[in-house]
């Protein structure tokens, strides 16, 4: 095989809509989807480490940002689609990992998926009590 | 003739562990921090509306342990998201591989200049 026979083109399947043909594959774009919320929060944290080491004027100003309804709502929608990839990203992980042995069997998938819930929520915990625990 | 033998290390392993360690860390502290940064202090919910102030902030970004985190957040969020909008794109048929390459790979790039910089002015690294 050594390149393509000149004016030929390859054919290519037609891709349109594929995804909306079952929820199987919708759940699928669902999830794919959470990413550009995650990168939405990253961005409005880039921002803020920025501003913040541009001076205290600059930080309060985009803490004010943070406090408009329009923020507000948008976080909630960051925080739902967040949530959905934790959700997600636990029941997804029983395929993506190799077999895990404990004391000769291996574990289920449904103790993989239950353990990374329960980690996510006791980190969650954490957080949430270091940040109660240092500033509140 | 003879066969070329393709020696180059594929790059993929790296973007893949990027995007597998950022998956990670936003499925296991990304609710709770949207909540605490976007909702909880903005609208003094559960936590005092200064709990961000300059002062607090500024200490946490100073401690070794706030840069690191800061750091791995911002950017392998980035990562994370760059890598899995690249996969989507290209299973929605979108088979302009350099251009959406460049934009996925070049966005979280980007963003960890910018942090790094960032963190730099703060004045830690």
């Amino acid at each position: 095989m050594s390149g393509p026979i000149s004016g030929r083109r390859p054919y290519m399947r037609p891709m349109q809509g594929w995804w909306r043909r079952n929820t199987f594959y919708l759940e699928y774009m669902i999830h794919e989807a959470t990413a550009v919320f995650v990168a939405a929060y990253a961005l409005v944290l880039l921002v803020g480490l920025v501003r913040l080491s541009q001076g205290q004027a600059a930080w309060d100003a985009w803490l004010q940002v943070l406090r408009s309804p329009v923020s507000i709502v948008f976080h909630v929608i960051i925080l739902v689609a967040i949530s959905y990839h934790t959700w997600t990203w636990f029941n997804i992980m029983p395929r993506t990992l190799p077999p895990i042995l404990l004391k000769g069997k291996r574990l289920s998938a449904a103790a993989i998926t239950r353990s990374g819930l329960a980690a996510a929520v006791i980190v969650s915990l954490i957080l949430f009590g270091l940040v109660w625990d240092l500033w509140a | 003739m003879g066969m070329k033998i393709n020696m180059q290390r594929s790059n993929a392993p790296v973007f893949w562990l990027l995007f597998g360690a950022g998956g990670m860390l936003s499925a296991l502290v990304g609710p709770m921090l949207v909540f605490i940064t976007g909702i909880a202090v903005p609208l003094g919910l559960l936590l005092h509306t200064d709990t961000l102030s300059y002062q607090h902030v500024l200490v946490f970004a100073h401690s070794r342990l706030g840069a690191v985190f800061l750091f791995a957040v911002v950017t392998l969020f980035f990562w994370h998201a760059g890598h899995r909008i690249l996969h989507s794109l290209h299973d929605l048929g979108m088979h302009t591989a350099i251009t959406a390459k460049l934009f996925c790979y070049g966005v979280p790039l980007i963003a960890t200049l910018a942090t790094v910089y960032a963190l730099l002015s703060i004045g830690y690294f």
